[in-house]
């Protein structure tokens, strides 16, 4: 349930004169959410129904705590803010309450980007001789370009000391990765670089400007870098160095072969809580994703590197840096500049750059870029598909923990991967190759257990065309997995499986009908063989299955559930297919002590029936000579089932008019033998094993008095009543299925189930 | 150790089951290049190659030994003896997307940068031998087994001499070489995009391989993985190389055994006399220029029936770890040390064709 106050936020927003105060409304009490919910967790296991009245005073207490800190910022950032004129800070007691304020919370939470914006031009106004509040700028996200723009500019005035401009260099190249966008701080290049001339600003500064510096930026720079170039300082050199790097043809100069630092530390100050910051913000940052290289770990011997299983990052090809100088020459013509993928953050922008778009010099990174994937989509080349295969293949292959003994350890990272893959396979809507070949390749070690939930799902998108590859391989596997008690599992992925096959096939119709697009090599005999050996397939395993399990109803559901989207291929998903469950399968559900079970079985039996009526009605119809049709084995069998069916639900002869060559039909002599009295009524809808708790429960409310349970007392009339019963206990396949297969115009005792054969 | 002992396992039953159609170790995959990839939700997988083989480990059970076995004319002889006599790791290499062997100077100049870089923890960068370091990418002629083989490409690093004399040499602080000798059927199944020099060797620090590594990886969006040798191929290896004729002086050939044994694990040295084992070769071997895995087999039984009857220790219940002949030396680990230059070609071969069955 959701905290009290929450309802009470809403109510009060919906109160709220003007939606500006509605907004405040809200947002205070989502802060207070938050600091709820942080001291919340700590006490979750000793929160109970009866502290109930005790927790509602806890709540508001730390609501009010929260509140507090809150305010106490606000108001400390309040009055930083209306500072316009020169403060001592000396004797000031209420400059001294807010700067402890800011400090303690800036260094436990950091600052949001407003927050920043307004304590770096206090910080840099020169109204505040004391540099304590540069020291304490952590900003909790990031760092707003303008607020940086802005406090260079207050530099330019130079009210503040050259301490306080040194300190904030030192700020600048420390928070550098924190600031969000960097193209108007390239714009401040030229005056960055007049501030060399300071010297003791000067490493910093060039610090500053190595970090700044693009290969565009060299040519404003390197003419200059010159008048400053004396003695070799290392963090010239370094600059320089860069320099010559992006244009070789510029620099001559030769610069000393060996060199250890080139720039002062300038993270020192703000270390700790930057690094406290990272942590909070781990995997969202670019720059955690770092090249790992020599560092072996120390148990596996053979891997020094590649060690990690890390997601190549995005980062535009520059293989070619002669082909892109060419294209340099034909921007002025023709404005074919490519668009690198770093800065492609929304759809729109690849919507407006999707004709000059360049792939990743590492295909592996678009698994984490959903736009890259949307390009894909759309993009002709096979190249794409191959270079993803390579990768995807030696990955999986090199991390696959129960394929290489020092991988055990990494079953983390590598369930993470799986995972990945798995989404960008229904992102895509289709199956990778590489990952069905270490399928094959990886199953049949596979101990059953080590990240099973990955593996399975990524059964499911195993192309059609190799399911029978497949079906070879993995029959050891398929096996194991069935011993191990993963029946269940495996039913829902082959399921699955089947389904994106289906909706596949689905969408191959749409397409054909579009004469433009040239029908796929798939043909339709192909699929359909395909999908009858995976319900084949599924039908033989499940028959297994419940001879292992002894029937058991969960493991029921799942086989059943499967059958579910069998007996609808064809017209839900127009494949000329239809497969009868095996008798294993039809039995095990008739006979069920189940209700759902049965339910489940009526529901289907259903099914079959429209569907081959559709079918039926098709032919005729059309007259033409299909290619496909129904044969008539399978009308047979449904024929076979239903007759069973009636007998056992509905005419109480399930021993004598079923036919299946394996159903129950027993010979009068042998059920005389079993000396059963009734043995007639042991299987209808009042007696059936699954159903007899209804009938119970009808006789108890219909005849409250009658304490005997006379069965027979259902008939007629009554056996009419009991039906509605029974569909108003919500065994809606069952209804369906009496609706539809049994004709009720005769008399009851005397259906036929002739009617029923379609 | 369960682990590996169904490993083992499978071995047995790749023994034991010989795939009668198998002469060439990878299914030759049919371009199909009519698939038409618009299809945006489809099964089509992109790829215009089917491939339809082999689990783990499998390997051909009959490989011809390559007959134009020498060098090709233009092959350097100074450069092919630097190739020689040393000790190197293999890696399989993915083919290599978009890599150029015009632009070798290009990527001479970045690599060197990259090297410096990542030397220098990602500080300066230097372009150029400035840094004392200095990293040359160069076409290896002639190192073909046929002709669609792409061509070798040496890549070295090279420190600069501290001495301040003009002609001080630089000093090779680390080479590598890629190379793919008779890799048609890899070769035909990518397109042109792709370069397939599937089989790296590289002799020097692991910190530097780890870094051109990289850096291959990061610009021809390529991977590489450490290539082992399963026992199996090296027992192919005792065989086929043991079978070559040397000229000049042989050395003993040698197999080294291991027994996993606590604490320590026990290695079994069994050298024997190359005479003796080429005769016993000739016995096996019925069909020349083609080695069977029968064959090996039986050259391996017969190997081990002779030290059973000798020591009472059934090598066969141990593990192959490394084998050295005249011709070369291989170690399971993946290190190989290439001794004659008549037989770089046929011992580069069945190294590629090793590689190429694990990118695959």
């Amino acid at each position: 349930t959701l905290p009290s106050w929450e309802t009470e936020g809403m109510h009060q927003r919906g109160m709220a004169k003007n939606p500006k105060q509605a907004f405040q409304v809200h947002r205070s009490s989502l802060s207070a959410w938050q600091i709820e919910e942080r001291t919340a967790g700590l006490k979750t296991a000793d929160l109970k129904s009866a502290q109930k009245h005790e927790r509602g005073k806890q709540q508001s207490a730390s609501v009010q705590a929260g509140n507090s800190t809150q305010d106490h910022l606000e108001q400390a950032l309040t009055y930083f803010e209306r500072i316009k004129d020169y403060i001592p800070l000396k004797k000031n007691e209420v400059l001294q309450k807010h700067l402890t304020t800011v400090e303690s919370i800036a260094l436990q939470r950091g600052l949001s980007p407003e927050g920043l914006d307004v304590l770096l031009n206090v910080a840099l106004s020169g109204h505040l001789v004391n540099t304590r509040i540069l020291k304490c700028l952590i900003p909790a996200s990031v760092i707003a370009e303008s607020s940086v723009v802005s406090a260079v500019s207050r530099l330019c005035v130079g009210k503040c000391s050259s301490s306080t401009q040194l300190l904030f260099l030192r700020w600048l190249i420390a928070m550098f990765d924190f600031i969000d966008h960097k193209e108007k701080l390239h714009a401040l290049y030229g005056f960055f670089f007049c501030s060399l001339q300071d010297e003791k600003l000067c490493p910093y500064v060039c610090h500053l400007l190595y970090l700044l510096t693009r290969r565009e930026s060299v040519s404003i720079g390197f003419s200059l870098l010159f008048l400053f170039f004396q003695g070799m300082q290392p963090h010239l050199q370094a600059l320089l160095s860069l320099y010559k790097l992006f244009c070789p043809e510029l620099v001559s100069i030769t610069l000393p072969a060996k060199m250890k630092t080139y720039f002062k530390n300038s993270e020192s100050l703000w270390k700790a809580a930057i690094n406290t910051i990272r942590r909070r913000n781990q995997g969202t940052s670019p720059t955690s994703q770092q090249l790992i290289l020599g560092t072996g770990h120390p148990q596996s011997r053979k891997r020094k590197w590649n060690t990690q299983l890390i997601l190549p990052a995005c980062s535009t090809d520059t293989k070619n840096p002669t082909r892109s100088k060419e294209i340099n020459h034909a921007d002025i013509l023709s404005h074919s500049e490519s668009f690198p993928v770093e800065q492609l953050h929304t759809f729109s922008q690849l919507l407006q750059n999707i004709h000059r778009l360049e792939f990743p010099s590492q295909m592996g990174s678009v698994l984490r870029n959903s736009l890259l994937l949307h390009y894909i989509n759309c993009v002709k080349d096979e190249s794409i598909y191959l270079r993803l295969y390579y990768w995807m293949g030696q990955t999986l292959q090199e991390e696959c923990t129960w394929y290489k003994l020092d991988n055990q350890q990494y079953e983390e990272e590598f369930k993470d991967f799986l995972d990945i893959v798995y989404k960008t396979e229904c992102f895509l809507q289709k199956g990778f190759s590489s990952c069905e070949e270490f399928l094959y390749k990886s199953l049949p070690l596979w101990d059953g257990f080590c990240c099973r939930s990955q593996i399975l799902r990524l059964v499911s998108w195993i192309p059609l065309s190799s399911f029978s590859a497949f079906r070879h391989s993995s029959t050891m596997y398929i096996i194991h997995c069935f011993l191990s008690l993963l029946q269940c599992s495996v039913l829902e992925s082959l399921k699955e499986l089947l389904q994106n096959w289906l909706n596949w096939h689905v969408i191959q119709l749409d397409m054909e009908s579009d004469p433009k697009i040239s029908p796929l090599n798939t043909t339709l005999s192909g699929l359909v063989n395909s999908v009858a050996e995976l319900i084949h397939f599924v039908g033989w395993i499940a028959t297994v299955a419940l001879r292992l399990e002894n029937n058991a109803t969960f493991l029921l559901y799942f086989i059943l559930d499967f059958y579910e989207t069998v007996c609808d291929v064809y017209l839900k998903y127009n494949l000329p297919l239809l497969v009868m469950p095996p008798p294993g399968v039809f039995y095990s559900a008739l006979l069920s002590m189940d209700a759902v079970s049965l339910n489940q079985l009526c529901y289907i039996m259903y099914r079959y029936r429209t569907n081959l009526v559709a079918a039926k009605e098709n032919e005729l119809i059309k007259k033409t000579i299909l290619q496909f049709k129904f044969s008539s084995q399978t009308y047979q069998e449904y024929n076979q089932y239903i007759m069973a069916m009636v007998g056992c639900l509905w005419t109480s002869s399930a021993f004598q008019k079923d036919i299946h060559p394996q159903g129950i039909r027993l010979d009068p002599e042998v059920l005389k033998k079993t000396k059963v009295q009734e043995v007639r009524n042991s299987f209808n809808i009042v007696h059936h094993p699954a159903l007899m708790g209804y009938a119970i429960l009808f006789l108890q409310q219909a005849w409250p008095e009658d304490k005997t349970l006379n069965f027979n007392l259902i008939k007629g009339r009554r056996w009419n009543w009991y039906l509605e019963y029974l569909y108003v206990q919500g065994l809606q396949g069952l209804k369906l299925f009496i609706e539809s297969s049994i004709n009720r115009v005769s008399q009851v005792s005397q259906t036929k189930s002739g009617n029923a054969q379609v | 150790m369960r682990r590996s002992g169904r490993l083992s396992l499978r071995r047995r039953q790749d023994m034991d089951t010989p795939d009668s159609g198998g002469m060439t170790p990878l299914g030759r995959k049919t371009a199909e290049t009519g698939i038409n990839i618009t299809s945006t939700t489809g099964y089509s997988r992109g790829l215009t190659f089917i491939r339809t083989h082999t689990l783990f480990g499998q390997s051909p059970t009959r490989r011809i030994i390559p007959q134009t076995s020498l060098l090709q004319e233009n092959a350097d002889p100074q450069k092919i003896a630097f190739l020689l006599r040393k000790q190197w790791t293999l890696y399989s290499v993915t083919p290599m997307y978009k890599f150029s062997y015009g632009n070798l100077k290009e990527y001479s100049r970045l690599l060197s940068a990259f090297v410096a870089a990542e030397k220098q923890k990602g500080l300066a960068v230097e372009v150029g031998n400035d840094f004392g370091i200095k990293v040359t990418l160069s076409t290896l002629l002639g190192l073909k087994g046929t002709d669609q083989d792409q061509v070798a490409i040496l890549v070295q690093i090279a420190s600069r001499s501290q001495l301040p004399f003009e002609n001080a040499e630089d000093k090779v602080v680390w080479s590598g070489w890629f190379c793919c000798i008779s890799g048609d059927d890899l070769l035909e199944s990518v397109p042109e995009d792709f370069t397939c020099l599937s089989l790296f060797l590289a002799n020097g620090a692991e910190s530097y391989t780890a870094i051109v590594g990289s850096w291959f990886q990061k610009t021809f969006d390529c991977y590489f993985s450490r290539l082992t040798i399963s026992p199996l191929n090296l027992a192919w290896m005792a065989a086929m190389w043991t079978g070559c004729k040397v000229d000049s002086h042989m050395a003993a050939t040698e197999l080294v055994f291991s027994v996993p044994c606590i604490p320590q694990s026990l290695d079994i040295s069994y050298a024997i006399h190359p005479e003796d084992a080429k005769a016993l070769w000739d016995t096996v071997q019925k069909t020349p220029g083609e080695v069977t895995q029968e064959e090996v087999n039986l050259f391996m039984d017969c190997l081990y029936s002779h030290f059973h009857r000798h020591f009472k220790i059934h090598l066969s219940a141990t593990r192959l770890v490394k084998v050295s002949t005249s011709i070369a030396s291989a170690h399971c680990d993946g290190n190989i040390k290439i001794l004659h230059s008549k037989h770089l070609i046929g011992v580069l071969t069945l190294l590629t064709e090793l590689a190429i069955s694990q990118i695959q």
